[in-house]
């Protein structure tokens, strides 16, 4: 039979529920392949012995009822784990031992799922590479020093190199659906409080949402339907009705209306993403819906508007970063002295940087021409989606506008390296779903993804949107394991 | 809009961040670029507009006041890099 790593989770349940895998067989071949692929650096904590364990415990016990009956599933390290060391990329949580689960990875191990270990990302979730962790880069399986985006980075390096069959990531302002897609897998940002932020290390509360990162689309609605849930342990967690997003997955789009957004044709953008995103409404065209023309005219302000609102609630988030309950602490003369230290020696740049920022468009007399101003222009930007969508059920973009670059490549620049979520921030500014898939190559046979953007809570539409144009895309990832020695 | 060194200072006291020289002149320089970046902004007149304060729009709900961990000190203290029997130990503030 084929390599156990390479099928995709819906594989796995229906091979583990008809026994003719067991949950340590599985687990086994991650680890095993984890264990060869140390070099791309994707795992901050390994969890191996205890995933076998738990995977034999299950084997002696198995419950088939479960929707991740033993599935082994390593974990962004920006979900708090209960006993397990989570350092959100940072220095200064380098030995923080968590008291309490996140409730999106307790959603996972109460429907069966085995923690395999915990992934690499930006510091804090803030960076589009994977190259502000504390921990070090993460290489992207498609090729050599090429980074595997960001902040997710860890997570959809493991995916598409085969090391978890499913993983989750966080998106504030892309973080999911850029790595997926510079990594040629699917990523979906579920709508703002629908997947709990309890227990997940906190970065722009407003933006903040985790979600399902996986090799197709099938994947991604049974993963989305394990972690979203209402928790009244997070006071911006919303109750509505949840589908059975896998049940009622279909490829038939007939009629539904896609709009293409005309400001997302910007300057200087390779032609290779204007053709696939041709391609893209081709395709949607084939599967019989309706293409629109859209205009969201406040596109051009989004990335300003979140670069002001993202900071602000970041420096107050990791104000809490002090030295004195938990992660590092640098000695000092008096409190102020070692509070300072302790925060200047535990945060890389670019988490100062951003502190930084934050700081100042709160400050006295800065906080109208800036936080307020970034507020309002934010209403601008959602309200255009809403005017939108009055006419159309989805709409259809780029995911990034150029494919995977090169490690080291944008790391002097902060604004290139921001200008790389131009297509994603918007949608965390409308607390909108979206889901990034695979659709293509560039010139060098890098991956490229195109983005569906559904209404509020209704992911399930743009899940079908994208199950029917995985059909037509039929997208094979060219990974040469070229890093296993 | 240009972002000086006395700025930057004055912001890193505000963070509780400490900078070396070297650093803080970077930081200006970094700072102005992503400044002039954002101040695209005042292109958009937004006179009369709500700011949009949370995309969430709920109330928050009452719940009852229970305790929900328990034995857990130990394990609390244990993360903190300094600690005496059940106390978090800081520098000396009374003088």
């Amino acid at each position: 039979m084929t390599d156990i790593t390479s099928l995709t989770l819906t594989e796995l349940v229906k091979n583990i529920k008809v026994k003719k895998l067991s949950s340590s067989e599985i687990t086994k071949a991650f680890v095993e392949r984890s264990e060869k692929s140390k070099d791309l650096n994707t795992y901050i904590t390994e969890e191996f012995s205890s995933a076998i364990n738990k995977a034999k415990k299950f084997d002696e016990k198995p419950n088939f009822d479960l929707k991740l009956p033993g599935i082994p599933i390593a974990v962004k390290d920006l979900f708090c784990t209960n006993g397990v060391k989570t350092t959100a990329g940072s220095k200064i949580l380098n030995n923080f031992i968590p008291t309490y689960e996140s409730t999106v990875t307790q959603n996972i191990w109460d429907q069966g799922g085995i923690l395999l270990g915990k992934l690499n990302c930006d510091e804090f979730a803030m960076g589009s590479s994977n190259e502000t962790s504390f921990f070090g880069n993460v290489q992207n399986p498609i090729d050599k020093n090429l980074v595997p985006g960001g902040s997710s980075g860890g997570s959809s390096s493991s995916l598409a190199a085969n090391l978890t069959p499913v993983t989750i990531g966080t998106d504030t302002g892309g973080s999911i659906r850029q790595p997926a897609s510079f990594t040629g897998t699917v990523g979906l940002k579920p709508t703002y409080g629908s997947c709990s932020r309890y227990g997940i290390v906190a970065f722009a509360s407003s933006l903040d949402q985790a979600g399902p990162m996986s090799k197709n689309v099938k994947d991604c609605s049974l993963l989305l339907e394990v972690i979203s849930s209402y928790d009244p342990k997070d006071s911006t967690s919303i109750e509505f009705k949840r589908n059975n997003y896998s049940k009622e997955l279909t490829n038939n789009i007939k009629g539904k209306k896609i709009g293409i957004p005309k400001e997302y044709r910007v300057e200087g953008m390779p032609n290779e993403i204007e053709e696939l995103w041709k391609k893209g409404i081709e395709y949607i065209k084939e599967c019989g819906a309706e293409v629109v023309d859209i205009s969201l005219p406040h596109t051009n302000y989004a990335l300003p508007t979140y670069y002001i609102v993202a900071p602000a609630e970041a420096s107050s988030n990791l104000a809490r970063y002090d030295g004195v309950k938990y992660g590092f602490r640098t000695k000092g003369k008096n409190l102020i002295d070692m509070y300072e230290k302790t925060r200047s020696d535990g945060f890389g740049n670019e988490v100062k940087r951003r502190i930084m920022i934050g700081t100042y468009v709160l400050s006295s007399g800065y906080y109208d021409a800036y936080y307020l101003k970034a507020q309002k222009v934010r209403r601008l930007i959602k309200k255009d989606f809403d005017e939108s969508y009055g006419k159309v059920d989805a709409i259809l973009t780029p995911s990034t506008p150029s494919s995977a670059f090169k490690i080291g490549e944008k790391t002097n620049d902060p604004i290139s390296m921001y200008l790389n979520d131009i297509f994603t921030v918007p949608v965390n500014l409308a607390g909108l779903p979206a889901i990034s898939i695979p659709a293509g190559f560039d010139n060098e046979g890098y991956p490229l993804g195109l983005q569906i953007i559904g209404k509020a809570f209704d992911e399930q539409t743009i899940l079908n949107i994208a199950y029917s144009m995985e059909e037509k895309i039929n997208f094979k990832n060219k990974i040469t394991d070229w890093w296993i020695k | 809009m240009t972002i000086d060194l006395k700025t930057i200072k004055h912001i890193s006291k505000l963070s509780r961040i400490s900078l070396e020289d070297e650093k803080a002149k970077k930081l200006a320089t970094d700072l102005s670029s992503i400044f002039e970046f954002i101040e695209k902004l005042n292109e958009l007149d937004t006179k009369g507009i709500d700011p949009l304060t949370s995309i969430a729009e709920t109330t928050l709900k009452f719940r009852k006041d229970e305790v929900k961990s328990q034995n857990i000190r130990e394990k609390i203290l244990k993360n903190s890099p300094s600690d005496n029997e059940d106390f978090f130990v800081v520098p000396k503030v009374v003088e």
